[in-house]
């Protein structure tokens, strides 16, 4: 049984059996590293990336419920104005310690801004709690949002 | 608030362990040793009063299958222990998360035994209206009776979910790691029937029927 979707903008068919988690399938049949492995059980969001749009666990995503999807990985996130505006502002503001769990939390971070352009601290912490940083850099994810939300709220004024 | 933690009645007590000694012995029998425990016990009711019948219901609105996900607040539990769920999950504005933080950030339309992950369609928080949690007996009566508690329903419509929706089962069949309530489904729903039919009664303030 073979499963197809898009993933990053490109359409490919997969062999594996429907019950593969899709973090493994990126990695290990399509060769795409860019989605990390963290824990393989949806407890640190290392693995985070967009499905159809929402921002899921790909290591208890069954490859079988992205039949038909558009799956988005870090590697083309710079492609949507929050993406891009994300990367930005984790580079102006030095988020990135180890820089494992970081695809992970851009992930989630450009999900937030998808949805709410201008959050508070509290919209950011329940967003990113499920995102773990053992390198502890809460505080930069979290005004590195913060930036990124001011320079699309510019780019709206502009 | 008085507060009893009473025992399952004795008759229907023998009944059930009656009942789960044939669902034993059916257990043994070849071919039938993957039916869900709930599906091998038997069907015959339990209870003949309402009062019998909501002691039933209550201990299984009491377990945490269906309590965790009925907070008084904004954070599930989860495990028969009922912990909070980790990753600060919270309600959200619609029962289902919050932003990038969704339940289907996880969660599927069906359990995942490979990270013991559990899922049902429309996997979500009950809405806060809908909050069981530290509701004596005679509380919950009336929260189940009041279309403002119960999610806009008549009783009729009531036993139709707890019989049908897809949510409410899972909680015979919850996957690895987590116990299923204990009652077979079709006592159960039998009960809430008795109890039903008798008139929705409400027990006496302070009794917290459990398991």
């Amino acid at each position: 049984m073979s499963t197809t979707f898009t993933v990053d903008g490109r359409t490919v068919t997969v062999t594996s059996p429907p019950d593969t988690p899709l973090l493994w399938v990126l990695r290990d049949e399509l060769g795409l590293t860019g989605t990390k492995f963290g824990c393989g059980r949806a407890l640190c969001g290392a693995c985070t990336l967009h499905v159809d749009g929402e921002a899921v666990r790909a290591c208890v995503h069954p490859v079988g419920y992205a039949a038909g999807k558009d799956v988005r990985t870090i590697a083309t996130l710079e492609e949507s104005a929050e993406g891009r505006a994300v990367v930005d502002a984790w580079i102006a503001t030095e988020v990135v310690q180890c820089g494992w769990c970081q695809p992970g939390q851009c992930m989630s971070a450009a999900s937030l801004l998808a949805r709410k352009p201008t959050p508070d601290d509290e919209d950011i912490d329940a967003a990113m709690s499920g995102n773990l940083c053992r390198c502890g850099t809460y505080t930069r994810i979290r005004a590195a949002i913060h930036e990124a939300a001011r320079a699309l709220d510019g780019e709206a004024d502009g | 608030m008085r507060t009893i933690r009473r025992a399952v009645p004795l008759r229907p007590l023998a009944v059930a362990l009656v009942a789960a000694g044939v669902g034993l012995l059916a257990a043994c029998t070849p071919g039938t040793h993957d039916e869900p425990a709930a599906a091998r016990a038997s069907s015959a009711s339990v209870v003949q009063t309402p009062a019998e019948g909501f002691a039933v219901v209550a201990r299984v609105l009491r377990h945490p299958r269906c309590l965790n996900c009925h907070p008084a607040g904004d954070r599930p539990r989860v495990g028969d222990d009922a912990r909070l769920h980790a990753m600060e999950v919270q309600r959200g504005p619609a029962n289902h998360g919050v932003d990038a933080l969704r339940c289907d950030a996880c969660h599927r339309d069906a359990n995942q035994p490979l990270a013991e992950l559990p899922g049902a369609p429309h996997w979500s928080l009950a809405p806060r209206s809908m909050g069981w949690e530290g509701l004596d007996d005679h509380a919950l009566a009336a929260a189940l009776r009041d279309p403002a508690t119960n999610g806009g329903r008549s009783l009729d419509d009531v036993l139709r979910h707890v019989t049908e929706d897809p949510l409410v089962l899972w909680g015979w069949d919850p996957g690895p790691g987590r116990s299923p309530v204990p009652v077979p489904h079709d006592a159960f729903v039998d009960a809430l029937r008795t109890w039903i039919e008798g008139g929705a009664p409400s027990p006496e303030p302070g009794i917290v029927t459990t398991f």
